[in-house]
């Protein structure tokens, strides 16, 4: 039997997702592996990174077409797996970080229901085992004080507080591979870092992969071993390191952002027809 | 060209109040451009918001060219200085077509139904003539900004406005709609005030930095300071790291 911690967390083959009858999908032919390391995927809105990231949760819409040669989570097929088998994996192996915490928590429920009960659904345990647990995850995320935060509603806590409440409510169960989708990009400049670091910890500390997504590209390469860069639905490069990039879009991407250091009077600007150009041939 | 003083802001009534912009003075000189940093909540916003006369509840002095304006403006004091927002999605009326959007201040400044400038300033920021009649859903963000600048321009107003006018954008919209501004402030002689949490696009934009925090000034940082990565005060130097790492 091949040592767990050398097989895959996901391995994806040719992922394809086409949105009801378009003609043009908006995953095209994606593949990759995630072992127990960081990952980014980085490009801009509509380049198909989230749909990426939702197509291996499963979470797309009925008529969102998603076919691949091969998705396995740690050795299984996830395409073949039922709902009920799906909802099972969710949150429990597999978790989603998304952008906006003041969406994605329940805006009736406290703070310390909510996380409470993804102890509840994932570990099985019950009425205050669940409190603790979700308490001593609180404290892992350094919330300093704990025991108020958990009475609290989302509308109470800041940005930054709540995207630490829901990567404890996300990594509780130790997922074995994490999905951030922008999970910062909703953030003030000055707790992105944290939240980040807090983050990286997590998931080193559970020894589990992570899907980074975003459209920071400097964000991501400062934190993930590996970059794919996407551009309309295809991976155009794969990098360990910025200086790497060769792909006129990648690099078109980078000398787009303002940079201090060196200050230029106009920024370039991505020349798209030379970039379709690139792709196509 | 733009001269502040004492600027105060309070909200709420008695017992509740929460002072969001605490005495601040600065002056900005004609074609210079102005940066103000912080995180949210810190009253960036609520600054131009009383600069654009958005904002009733200001008291302390407010000078365009000189000439003390007050809480209502008239149409020549409007006239002088214009914003664009944030969020291109929410500025731009739904249902009204993008000519009807553009042909509106000069319609409410009595000046003509403005029909015939519309065209001029669509290809002004770089949009073909025929956009006019299209909705807004029908444009991508960066061509809802471009428009949003446009119409902040058809006043040809000296002073423009900026509140997070990219953060909505993608990086490379974003150098899009950045150049455009440079390219308007250049040709205009525009004075421009820009409001952001990024410190990179503020370094790429500004002659100078204001750094603010709970209501107040708490640093100053010139073009040199910034490329320098010089700071005066623990705040700025904690955002300039969260910054750039």
């Amino acid at each position: 039997m091949p040592d767990p911690d050398e097989t895959p967390v996901l391995s994806v083959r040719d992922l394809n997702v086409r949105f009801g009858r378009n003609s043009i999908p908006a995953v095209s032919n994606v593949s990759f592996d995630v072992g127990r390391e960081r990952i980014g995927i980085v490009g801009e809105s509509g380049s198909g990174k989230s749909t990426t990231g939702r197509a291996i949760m499963r979470l797309l819409p009925q008529r969102a077409g998603v076919t691949a040669e091969r998705m396995d989570f740690l050795g299984s097929p996830l395409l073949e797996k039922t709902e009920r088998q799906m909802g099972d994996l969710r949150g429990k192996d597999i978790a989603l970080i998304m952008q906006d915490p003041r969406y994605s928590l329940n805006p009736v429920l406290t703070i310390g229901k909510q996380v409470a009960e993804a102890a509840k659904l994932h570990l099985g345990v019950h009425g205050k085992e669940a409190l603790a647990r979700a308490r001593d995850m609180l404290v892992r995320v350094r919330i300093n004080d704990p025991d108020r935060v958990l009475s609290l509603y989302p509308h109470q806590i800041s940005g930054g507080m709540g995207q630490r409440v829901m990567i404890a409510m996300m990594l509780l169960a130790r997922p074995k591979l994490v999905i951030a989708d922008e999970p910062t990009s909703a953030l003030d400049v000055s707790v992105r870092r944290d939240v980040l670091v807090l983050l990286d910890e997590l998931v080193r500390e559970n020894n589990s992969g992570l899907v980074l997504i975003s459209h920071d590209i400097r964000m991501v390469a400062a934190f993930c071993e590996r970059i794919m860069v996407m551009y309309s639905g295809r991976v155009v490069e794969t990098l360990t390191k910025l200086e790497d990039a060769t792909h006129p879009y990648t690099r078109g991407l980078i000398a787009a952002m303002p940079d201090p250091k060196n200050p230029v009077r106009r920024l370039k600007v991505l020349d798209r027809k030379s970039i379709e150009a690139e792709i196509n041939s | 060209m733009i001269k502040v003083e004492n600027l105060d802001v309070v909200y709420g009534s008695k017992g509740k109040t929460n002072h969001v912009v605490r005495g601040v003075s600065f002056s900005v000189d004609r074609g210079e451009t102005l940066g103000i940093v912080g995180e949210s909540g810190c009253g960036k916003s609520t600054v131009l918001r009383s600069l654009a006369g958005l904002e009733g509840g200001w008291t302390g002095s407010i000078m365009f060219e000189g000439k003390p304006v007050g809480k209502s403006r008239t149409r020549d004091e409007l006239k002088l200085a214009q914003m664009v927002f944030q969020d291109p999605y929410g500025s731009l009326h739904p249902r009204h077509r993008i000519g009807t959007a553009l042909a509106e201040p000069i319609r409410s400044m009595g000046a003509g139904d403005g029909w015939s400038r519309v065209a001029d300033a669509l290809t002004q920021v770089g949009l073909p003539a025929h956009f006019a009649s299209r909705f807004p859903h029908e444009l991508s963000g960066g061509q809802r900004q471009r428009v949003a600048i446009a119409r902040a321009l058809i006043l040809s107003p000296p002073i423009l406005l900026l509140d997070e006018p990219t953060s909505a954008l993608d990086v490379s919209i974003q150098a899009e709609v950045l150049n455009l501004l440079a390219d308007q402030r250049e040709e205009r002689n525009l004075t421009l005030i820009l409001v952001s949490h990024d410190l990179s696009v503020i370094s790429h934009m500004c002659d100078r930095v204001l750094v603010m925090q709970n209501g107040v000034f708490v640093d100053e940082l010139s073009k040199q300071d910034l490329q320098a990565g010089v700071t005066h005060a623990s705040y700025s130097r904690e955002l300039f790291e969260a910054s750039f790492f």
